[in-house]
C-alpha cells in the first residue's frame, strides 16, 4: 500500500491522485481459519436451537394429551387409563422459591458487593473477593447437603417463630404443621447460592463508577454512604438490575439443592413456611423414570417450559448488563 | 480603638480571645496572630474581614474510641432490651428470631447513639457501614463454615485404605465394618472421565467461538454473543434431559459416561466461551496491529500473538469451567445414571460420579451410606478448591514492570506463582 501525500512542494502541475481502493484479500489458510471459527460460533447457535426443538418435539405428545390444561393442573399421574398431570403447582413453586431467594439473596449480595468495592481494606480485598468467588464455585449439591443436615434443623424454629408472630401476613400462615421441607427453606438455600453470582457482577459494575465523580462527591463533603448513594448506585443501577435478574435466572433453574430439600407434593399453596411444594426442575429430577412413556414426555415438556422461562429472563438480564458496561478494548 | 485592644496584648502566635466590650460588634471569637502585628494603630477599619477559625469538621471516616464505645453500647443495650421484650414482657421465642431482633435493635440504637453523640449524617453513614460489613462477613463466614463443615463431617469417618481403592458394589446393609469394604473409586473414575471428555470436547469449541466473537467478528457475531450469554443461563437439568431426549431416547447410545460428558459440555461451553472472550478483549490491540503490520496472516496473529498473550486467562477460564461442571449433578441423573460398580469404559454402561454418590446416598437411612456421601462431598469440594486455587494462581497479574500490583504482594505468593505459571516470570525487579 502506497501512501500518497499531496505536498505543496511536490510538482504543482500534477494531476489529482487517483484514490486507492484498499481491499482485504484473505489467503487460503486465513479463509479456512475464518470459516472454522465461524462454524464453531454457528455451532453454539445451532446447539441452543437444537435444545429448544428437541425438548419441544419430545414434549409434544404430553401437550397433545393434556392440552392447555397442562398449565392449569398440577400433578404427575401419567400411568393408568386417566392420566392427569400439569405444571401449575411446580411453576408457582418455582416462582415462589425464586422470590424468596431474591428477597434474601439480592440485598445481601448488593451489600457484599458494596463492601468488596468500597469498604474492604485494600490489603484484604483480594482475598475476600477470592472467598466470595469460591462460594460461586461450590457445587450446588454441597449446598444441598449442608442445607439438609445443618440449615434445615436450625431454621425450622425460625419458621415456627415467623408463623407464630407474623401469621397475619398470608404467606407466613401455616395450615398443616410440619415445617420442614418447605418452599421457604428451599428459597433460603437458593438465596445463599445466588449471592456470589449477583455480588461479583455488582462489584464489577460498582468499580466502574467514575473516580472523578466519586472524588468530587467526597470533596464536597459527602460521607461515604452519601458518595455511594449519589455516585456509585446511580451509575451501577442498570448493572445491578441485570445482576439481580441473572441471579433470578439461576434461582429459577436450581435443581439439586431444591430437590434435596423439597419433598415433592403438588399442593398449590401460598403458605411458603409449611411442608410441601415443588419446582419444575425438582419435578424433573425427582420423577425421572417413574412415569412411563407419557411421564417422560411430560417431564420433557416441563423442561421446555423451564428452558423458555430462563431464556427470557437471561436474555433480558444480559441486555441490561451489557448496556451498562462499555465493551471498549484496551489500547497499548 | 478596636485594633489597639488586639495589638496591645498579642504576643507572637498566641490565640487571643477578645473579650472586651468594644469588640462585640466584630463577629470574631478567636483570632490567630501568625506573626508580629504591624503596629499601625487605626489602619484597619473595624469592619474588615478577619481570619476566622472554623469549627473542626466532622469526619465520618474518623473512627475512634468513642465510636467503638457507641457500637459496643448499642450492642449490649439492644441485647438487654430485646431480651427483656422477648422473654419478660412477651413470650416470643426462638433462637434465630432473637438474633434477628437483636441485630435490628443494634442497628436502631447505633443510629440513635451516633445521632445523639455526633450528627445525623454520620449516624446514617455508620449504620450503612455496619449493614454492609455484616452482610459481607456473613457471606464469608458462611463459605468458610460450609467448607469446614463438610471436612469436619467427612474426615473422621474416612477409611483411607478403602476410600480410593474400592467401589460401592459389595456394600451390605447389615455389615458393621462396611466402611472397610466400600469406597468411591467408581465415582472418582467416572467423574474424571466424564469431565475430561467434556473438557476435550468443549474447550477447543469454546476457544474457537471466543476467537470468532472477538477476533474475526463479522456477520452474526452479535447474535452468537447473545446466544452464548443466554445459553450460559440454560438450566443444567435442561442440558441433561436434552441429551437424554436426543441420544438416549432415540437409541443412539445408552446411559454412559460419554453421554454425561456431552451434557456437561453443554454446560461448560457457554461459560468458558464468555470468560475467554473477556480475556481476549483485554489483549492490547496494539499487539494485533503490530503482528498484522509485520505481515502475519490473521490465523497466525491469533495463534502466535493473541492466544499466547491471553494464555493465563484462558487457563483460568478452563480451570473455573472444570470447577463449575465437576459438581454438576442434574445433567448426570439422565445420562450417566449412576452405578455402584466401577466402570472404566466411558462409552458403554452406566457410570458413577461423585455428585451422584452424594445424591443417591444422602437420604438413605444407613449411617455408612451417609458417611460415604459426606466423604464424596469432601473429595468433591477438595477438587473444586484445588482447581480454584490453581485458577487464582494463573489469573494473578504477572506484570511487574509497572510495579503497581506486584509490590504489594508478599513474596511467598510469587514463589507459588513461579511453580505453576506456564511461562517463567521475568525478573525485572531489582
Amino acid at each position: 500500500m502506497a501512501i500518497d501525500l499531496d505536498l505543496p512542494t511536490a510538482t504543482p502541475d500534477r494531476s489529482a491522485p487517483t484514490p486507492i481502493v484498499i481491499t482485504r484479500d484473505y489467503s487460503t489458510p486465513d479463509r479456512v481459519f475464518r470459516l472454522g471459527v465461524r462454524l464453531s460460533g454457528l455451532g453454539v447457535f445451532a446447539l441452543l436451537v437444537a435444545i429448544g426443538i428437541f425438548l419441544f418435539y419430545q414434549g409434544w405428545p404430553a401437550f397433545q394429551q393434556a392440552g392447555w390444561h397442562y398449565f392449569t393442573r398440577s400433578g404427575f399421574q401419567t400411568l393408568g387409563a386417566h392420566p392427569s398431570f400439569g405444571v401449575l403447582a411446580s411453576l408457582v413453586g418455582t416462582v415462589e422459591v425464586a422470590f424468596v431467594a431474591m428477597l434474601v439473596g439480592a440485598p445481601v449480595a448488593i451489600c457484599t458487593a458494596l463492601f468488596l468495592s468500597e469498604y474492604a481494606p485494600l490489603k484484604t480485598r483480594r482475598s475476600l473477593i477470592a472467598i466470595v468467588d469460591l462460594a460461586a464455585a461450590i457445587p450446588s449439591i454441597i449446598f444441598g447437603l449442608w442445607a439438609f443436615f445443618e440449615l434445615q434443623p436450625n431454621i425450622v424454629g425460625f419458621s415456627a417463630w415467623l408463623s407464630r408472630h407474623l401469621a397475619f401476613i398470608p404467606f407466613f400462615k401455616v395450615t398443616s404443621p410440619p415445617l420442614n421441607a418447605s418452599i421457604f427453606i428451599a428459597g433460603l438455600v437458593v438465596g445463599i447460592m445466588i449471592v456470589p453470582i449477583v455480588a461479583s457482577i455488582c462489584r464489577e459494575v460498582f468499580s466502574l463508577a467514575p473516580p472523578g465523580e466519586r472524588e468530587a462527591a467526597l470533596a464536597l463533603g459527602a460521607s461515604r454512604w452519601q458518595m455511594i448513594r449519589t455516585v456509585v448506585l446511580p451509575f451501577g443501577r442498570g448493572g445491578m438490575i441485570g445482576a439481580v435478574m441473572l441471579g433470578l435466572g439461576r434461582a429459577l433453574e436450581e435443581t439439586i439443592a431444591v430437590s434435596i430439600i423439597l419433598g415433592g407434593s403438588f399442593t398449590l399453596s401460598a403458605h411458603i413456611l409449611q411442608h410441601g411444594g415443588s419446582t419444575i426442575s425438582q419435578l424433573i429430577a425427582i420423577n425421572f423414570g417413574s412415569g412411563g412413556k407419557l411421564g417422560l414426555h411430560d417431564l420433557l415438556l416441563a423442561g421446555f417450559v423451564l428452558f423458555i422461562l430462563t431464556l427470557i429472563i437471561n436474555l433480558a438480564a444480559s441486555a441490561i448488563v451489557n448496556r451498562s458496561r462499555s465493551g471498549a478494548g484496551i489500547d497499548l | 480603638m478596636i485594633p489597639d485592644a488586639i495589638t496591645q496584648t498579642a504576643p507572637e502566635g498566641v490565640l487571643v480571645k477578645t473579650t472586651s466590650a468594644s469588640t462585640q460588634s466584630v463577629p470574631v471569637h478567636e483570632t490567630v496572630t501568625p506573626g508580629p502585628v504591624p503596629a499601625s494603630g487605626g489602619a484597619q477599619p473595624p469592619s474588615a474581614p478577619r481570619p476566622r477559625r472554623l469549627p473542626s469538621p466532622i469526619r465520618p471516616s474518623a473512627f475512634g474510641v468513642q465510636d467503638v464505645l457507641i457500637l459496643v453500647a448499642a450492642a449490649v443495650s439492644s441485647l438487654c432490651l430485646v431480651w427483656i421484650v422477648f422473654y419478660q414482657l412477651t413470650s416470643l421465642s426462638g433462637g434465630l428470631g432473637f438474633l434477628v431482633c437483636w441485630y435490628l435493635g443494634f442497628l436502631a440504637l447505633t443510629w440513635f447513639g451516633t445521632f445523639q453523640m455526633i450528627e445525623r449524617q454520620v449516624a446514617t453513614d455508620r449504620v450503612v457501614a455496619v449493614v454492609v460489613v455484616s452482610a459481607a462477613l456473613l457471606v464469608v463466614a458462611l463459605v468458610v463454615f460450609i467448607v469446614a463443615w463438610v471436612a469436619y463431617k467427612a474426615v473422621p469417618t474416612i477409611h483411607w485404605g478403602s476410600l480410593f481403592t474400592k467401589d460401592q458394589g459389595n456394600f451390605q446393609v447389615s455389615d458393621p465394618t462396611a466402611l472397610d469394604h466400600v469406597g468411591i473409586l467408581h465415582a472418582i473414575v467416572g467423574t474424571f472421565e466424564q469431565v475430561g471428555i467434556a473438557v476435550l470436547l468443549g474447550v477447543p469449541f469454546a476457544v474457537a467461538t471466543a476467537v470468532y466473537l472477538n477476533e474475526v467478528k463479522g456477520w452474526g457475531s452479535k447474535t452468537v454473543r447473545t446466544v452464548v450469554t443466554a445459553m450460559s443461563g440454560t438450566p443444567s437439568v435442561v442440558a441433561g434431559i436434552f441429551l437424554y431426549s436426543m441420544l438416549i431416547l432415540t437409541g443412539v447410545i445408552g446411559y454412559s459416561g460419554v453421554a454425561a460428558s456431552l451434557a456437561l459440555t453443554v454446560v461448560l461451553l457457554p461459560s468458558v466461551t464468555r470468560v475467554v472472550e473477556e480475556v481476549l478483549r483485554v489483549v492490547p490491540s496494539g499487539l494485533r496491529e503490530a503482528s498484522q503490520a509485520l505481515g502475519a496472516p490473521e490465523w497466525r496473529t491469533v495463534w502466535s500473538v493473541v492466544l499466547p498473550t491471553a494464555r493465563s486467562g484462558v487457563v483460568t477460564a478452563v480451570l473455573l469451567g472444570i470447577a463449575r461442571i465437576v459438581g454438576e449433578t442434574a445433567p448426570l441423573l439422565f445420562t450417566a445414571f449412576g452405578s455402584q460398580r466401577l466402570n472404566w469404559n466411558p462409552l458403554a454402561g452406566d457410570q458413577g460420579a461423585l455428585p451422584l454418590v452424594i445424591w443417591s446416598d444422602i437420604r438413605q437411612a444407613n449411617q455408612v451410606l451417609i458417611d460415604i456421601a459426606f466423604q464424596a462431598a469432601f473429595v468433591l469440594i477438595s477438587i473444586v478448591l484445588i482447581l480454584f486455587v490453581l485458577a487464582r494462581i494463573f489469573s494473578r497479574p504477572k506484570g511487574r514492570k509497572g510495579g503497581r500490583t506486584s509490590r504489594a504482594r508478599p513474596d511467598d505468593d510469587d514463589f507459588m506463582a513461579r511453580i505453576f505459571l506456564p511461562v517463567p516470570i521475568e525478573e525485572s525487579t531489582q
